[in-house]
Parts: C-alpha cells; structure tokens; sequence
C-alpha cells in the first residue's frame, strides 16, 4: 500500500510537468493549428537557464531559495522571449505557407536550438546546486522530497493563474476570440500577431518553469532532455482534446500517472512506450480526446 | 509579393535574428564567476564581419563591379544549362553513371568512405521522398525501417547464417511488412498528428531495440556481421563495397523514377495536393497512402541491410531521431518529390560537412537553420520537381 501511495505521489509530480509542458502544445494548437516541435526545446532551455540564472545567484551570496525563486521568474522570461522570437523567424514568415512547410520549419527551429543549447553549454549534463535539491521528510513509510511539494505547489498555482488569465482578464477573452475566429477577432481591433506572439510567450513560460522543476527533481539537465517529455506533453495534450485548456491539465495527469505505475508494476525499461501507446490509441479511437477539442479546424 | 510586403517581412525577420543574438548573451555570458561579455562579443563579431561581408557583395553586384566575375559565371552557366537542355537525356545519365563507375579508382580509402556513405543517403532519401515528396505524407520516424533492415540482416546472418544476397530481399520485405504495421493505425490522421505519430513509433522501435537484450542484445549491439559475399568472391575491400552499394543506389533510383510515372504515382500526388479531391475521383488513398509507405519502407530496408553489413556492427544508437531529421533535411533541401533534387541534397549535406570537417559540432544546427531558411526562401528546394503538365489555374 505504501509503494502504491508513493507511486501515486511520484505521478503526480510528473503529470504536473507533463501538464505544464502540454499547455504550450494545446494553446499554440489552439490559435495556429500547428503542433509546435520546438515546444520541447523551450522546456530545455528553461533547464539550463535555470541552472545558470540559480548558480550565478547563489554565486552571489543570495539565500539558495530567493534564488529558486527570482531564477525560476528570470528563466520564464528567457524563454517567453525565446518562443517569441522564434514565432517571429519560423512561424510568423509562413503564416500562409502550405502546413508541411510550417511544420517542416517548426522541425528545423527544434533541431537549430537543441544544437544551440548543446554548443553554448557543452554537450555534458548540467547539476543544479545541491544545497537546494537536497532534503525531504518521512511520512509513515512514505519518504516526499521537498522538490516534490515544491513542483506540485508550483504547478497548482501556475495552473490557477493561467486559468484566471484565460478566463477572467481581456487578454485572456482576445486569445480565445483569436482560436474562435482570426477575421473576425481582427475585425473588432485584435491584433492576431500580438496574441499569437503571446501565446507562444506563456506557453514558452510555462515549459520554462516544467524544465526548471524536472532539473530540481533529477538533479541534472541535459541538452536533449527536451526531446522525449515534449512528446509525451503532446500525448497529454491529444490526450486531454487539443485546444482545450482543462483537458491539457488533465490529460498531462493521466500520462504522468500511467508512466509512473508502468514503469513501477510492468517494466521500467518500457516505460516511455506507454505515453506513445495512448497518444496512438487516442488518436485512432477517440480523436477529439476526453475533453473534446476545442478548435476552429477546417481542414480536417 | 508587393515591395512593401516584402520590406516588412525582411524587417520583422531582422527583429527575430537581432533578439535571438540578444538572447544568446545569457548563454554564454553568465557564469558562477560573474558576468562576461568577451564570448559573446567574439560570436557577434564574427557574425556582423559575415553581414557585412554578404552585404559589400550584393551591393558591388548591384552597382556592377563584380560583373568580371559574374558574367563569364552567368554566360558559363547559361551554355551548361542549353546543353543540358540539348544533349539527350540518356548521355548525361551515362556519363554520370560512368563517372560513378570510375570514382573508386581516383579515390582513396577516406573518399570511398565518403561515397559510400552518400550513396546510403541517396537511398534513404529517396525512399523518404516517396512518403514525403509525392505522397506528401511527413513521416519523422523513417529511420526505424532502416534499423529493422540492418537488424533483420545482422540477426539471420549470424544466427541462419544466410547470404547478404538472400537477405537483401528478406530486409527489405520486413522493413515494408513494418511500413505496414506501423502505417496501418496511424494513416487514417491528419498531417500533422500523423507526424508526431510515426515520430513516436520511430522512438518505440528505438526503445524495443535497446531494451531486447535476448535478440538484440541491447545498447552492446550486434558485432562481427559478415561482408557480402558472391561465389566466393567476398566484398572485403572498401572499393568493393562501393560497387554494391551504387547498385543498390541505381536500382532505388530507376525503382522511384518508374513508381513516380506510373499509375501509382501520379495517384500519390494527387493525394499530395489534395486527398478529397483525389478520394472523388477514384483514387483508394488508404491502399495507396498504405503502399507509400510500405515503399519508402523497403528501400530504407535495402540501405539498412548494407549498413549493417559495411560497419559490421549494429546498434541501437545508430537509429535515433537525429538520423531521421537529418534524412529529412536532405530531401527538403534538394527538393521534394524531385528525384536529382534529393541526390543533391544528399551530396551537400553529407559531402560538404565532410569537407569542413573542423565544425563537425556544428552540423546539425547548420541542417536545422537550412530547413528552416530553405522552408521561408525556397520551400521548393534547390532542384524543384518539375510538375508532369499544366494546371487549370496556371493555364489562365
């Protein structure tokens, strides 16, 4: 019962970063129609911006959690301004182009910035400072690091303040008339670039702060890192219907869960199969997900 | 393309390319020791020494001094391209065979190394721009059919102890039976869901064959696998090698050029431009998106059965995704659906890296940033397919 209740812990801790990571996939889906392959990249470079942003900090002298903190802020902004150049040189050039092209450019971008990462930060992997990853307590036979209270908190309030974004603010009721309607949305003076521009930019965000909390979780980051959970997120984000926001949250739930019971009861050697089984299974049974979809697609 | 239009896309690019050098700084400048802007200044001193390099060209071009190069350049290549136009068909392909016949010859150990890797590109390309080019289908795992012909290879040959010759055809018919399989579920989605799918079968075949340590001996690998072998002459030598390979490589080539006129392939571009269109005039795009990719499939499992045989060792570590992209950026690159265009790509961006081999590290961000660019400045490639008669719309 305690490994259960462990394994329960450890899915959630996962399925949060997959939730976050799955968000930037199903809202960039939701406005352009387009999978964005450098979503994961982000996620990496949210990693490493991490680490260079927290160990300059505590290089400093700062106490290691305001540097958590004010690192974890700075490297969301980082990569908030990395999608948004990035939607500016590989998206938003091809806005009319053919969806081959774009997800051909998308692909591109993807490999030139993992390269990116690897050349400007050595092909080794990268170690959060200890003195922050270190410790955790004993709760019956169950053993929770911090980290793990940290990401599950970290996630909940995250999810909160992009749902009051989305749902409660006029920034939030602009990108949703852009994913309903992009003529009309321009028509009633939405300017479409900036909120695609802004999506990209939260989503980026977000992935940034999942990157972070999987460095402090591990211990390490590494430049490929973003590769695998990129396309798990995107599981999540069939998973939970495409373009609906909950069902990405959701979505990212189930996956980190089903990975962390397989690879603890049926093969741990496997356990990266099981997100790719569900991403197949869901698309061939049940396309729209369990949430529904929630997007203007016309070319189906 | 109106000029303002344009102005405006060339400004919104210079913004992109201006904040992406700004965001390399925190890359490269902030350490534990403290805060350093010499790295960054050496990169973005290199890179204005290149804009403006490119810059001072196009303007001499402009005003006209430079055209003591260009226009015997120009005439140059205006005189090869009419006797393209004019000498048959046939001649340039045989003098090109012919020159493939005789490299080996020229050619020492390191520049058939090189060949023969060319050529197995050229059959990977040219079985990935089946599925891609005129099926128009992105599939990002091609790679997988690749291993399954070099595993089927290695495993029957030391474990049956067949022939390279009869596992040639075995690879290749496995690797389609996989084409199949893995086409089977995922071919009734939409482009780019089927992307990410194949993407993830491609990584399901990765995982299977490291994680199978009873067949495939895990990240080990497999070693020792023979050399072809024909009648007691055993193709030890590298020059040799090369031999088996061009003619695997001519006979992908001769294979897609016939499937590409045919029947078949013109119902596959149809499908290509449009799969409505093409389903309402009797076209069975399943079968046919089916058999697509079952294609693509057994040439990468030809290639894969002389990989296996060339390195006499295979591993998992050999089919990753990187491979994938790195096929795709080839045939994106010399142009889609075109079959020279493809050999092209193959030979620039496998011979040329080999050339520079000083920024080895640099080669697949190079390969991202040319899908990226060729996708805004020439999305149809460096050798665009020529289109098999006219359009309503451009008969106007």
């Amino acid at each position: 019962m305690d490994y259960f209740i462990q394994q329960l812990i450890n899915g959630l801790t996962l399925g949060g970063v997959y939730a976050l990571i799955a968000l930037g996939y199903t809202m960039v889906y939701g406005i352009i129609q387009l999978i964005n392959f450098a979503h994961g990249e982000f996620f990496a470079a949210g990693g490493y911006m991490g680490v260079i942003f927290i160990s300059w900090l505590a290089a400093q002298g700062v106490h290691p959690y305001v540097c958590l903190g004010i690192g974890l802020v700075l490297a969301m902004l980082y990569c908030a301004m990395l999608a948004m150049a990035v939607e500016r040189l590989a998206y938003r050039p091809l806005r009319q182009a053919s969806r081959l092209a774009v997800l051909l450019s998308a692909l591109g971008m993807s490999i030139f910035l993992q390269n990116g990462l690897m050349l400007t930060q050595g092909q080794y992997d990268k170690a959060y400072p200890t003195e922050i990853t270190a410790g955790g307590f004993q709760l019956g036979g169950l053993y929770i690091s911090y980290m793990q209270c940290l990401i599950v908190a970290l996630t909940i309030f995250l999810l909160v303040v992009l749902n009051l974004l989305v749902f409660k603010t006029r920034i939030g009721k602009a990108m949703r008339a852009t994913a309903q309607d992009k003529v009309m949305s321009a028509l009633v003076g939405i300017n479409a670039n900036h909120i695609i521009a802004l999506t990209f930019a939260i989503g980026a965000g977000l992935a940034a702060a999942a990157g972070i909390m999987v460095g402090l979780y591990y211990g390490t980051v590494s430049y490929s890192m973003g590769f695998v959970p990129g396309i798990k997120a995107f599981a999540a984000a069939v998973l939970g219907g495409i373009g609906n926001i909950t069902g990405a949250m959701i979505g990212g739930l189930i996956i980190g869960m089903v990975e962390i019971f397989a690879a603890g009861y049926i093969s741990s050697q496997y356990k990266d199969v099981f997100a790719f089984i569900i991403l197949i299974g869901v698309l061939y049974f049940k396309p729209t997900g369990i949430m529904g979809e929630n997007v203007d697609d016309t070319r189906v | 393309m109106t000029i303002q239009e344009s102005k405006r896309l060339w400004v919104s690019l210079g913004v992109g390319l201006f904040w992406f050098l700004m965001l390399l700084w925190p890359l490269l400048g902030i350490k534990p020791g403290g805060l350093e802007f010499s790295e960054t200044w050496a990169v973005f001193s290199k890179i204005a020494v290149a804009a403006v390099l490119i810059v001072a060209v196009y303007h001499l071009r402009q005003a006209g001094v430079l055209d003591f190069i260009g226009t015997p350049l120009v005439k140059a290549s205006e005189a090869v391209g009419r006797g393209y136009q004019k000498a048959p068909t046939w001649l340039l392909l045989a003098v090109v065979l012919a020159a493939a016949l005789i490299y080996p010859q020229f050619a020492g150990r390191y520049g058939n190394d090189v060949a023969i890797s060319v050529l197995i590109y050229i059959c990977l390309g040219l079985g990935l721009n089946v599925v891609v080019g005129l099926a128009g289908l992105l599939d990002l795992g091609y790679i997988a059919f690749y291993g399954v012909g070099a595993y089927a290879y290695a495993l029957l040959s030391l474990h049956f102890g067949l022939s390279f010759w009869t596992c040639l055809p075995i690879a290749a018919m496995l690797a389609a039976i996989s084409g199949c399989i893995i086409g089977f579920p995922t071919l009734r989605m939409r482009g780019d869901y089927l992307a990410i799918v194949t993407l993830g079968f491609g990584e399901i075949v990765r995982l299977i064959l490291n994680n199978w340590m009873t067949l495939t001996n895990g990240p080990n690998g497999i070693l020792g696998i023979p050399r072809p072998d024909f009648f007691g002459y055993n193709f030890a030598s590298l020059s040799s090698l090369y031999y088996v390979i061009l003619g695997i490589a001519v006979f992908t080539v001769l294979a897609v050029y016939r499937l590409n006129h045919s029947r078949i392939g013109r119902a596959w571009e149809a499908i290509r431009e449009d799969e409505t269109a093409a389903e309402l005039m009797g076209v069975n795009t399943f079968l046919l998106k089916l058999l697509a990719y079952a294609m693509g499939a057994t040439f990468a499992g030809l290639a894969g059965a002389f990989f296996a045989s060339r390195m006499r060792f295979v591993g998992p570590e050999s089919f990753t995704f990187l491979e994938s992209a790195m096929v795709l950026a080839m045939v994106v690159l010399g142009g889609m659906g075109s079959i020279p265009g493809v050999i092209l790509g193959v030979l620039v961006l496998v011979a040329l890296p080999e050339l520079f081999r000083d920024f080895e590290l640099y080669r697949m961000l190079v390969f991202g940033g040319v899908m990226c660019t060729m996708m805004l400045v020439r999305p149809a490639g460096l050798w665009p397919a020529k289109r098999v008669g006219r359009r309503s719309e451009e008969m106007e």
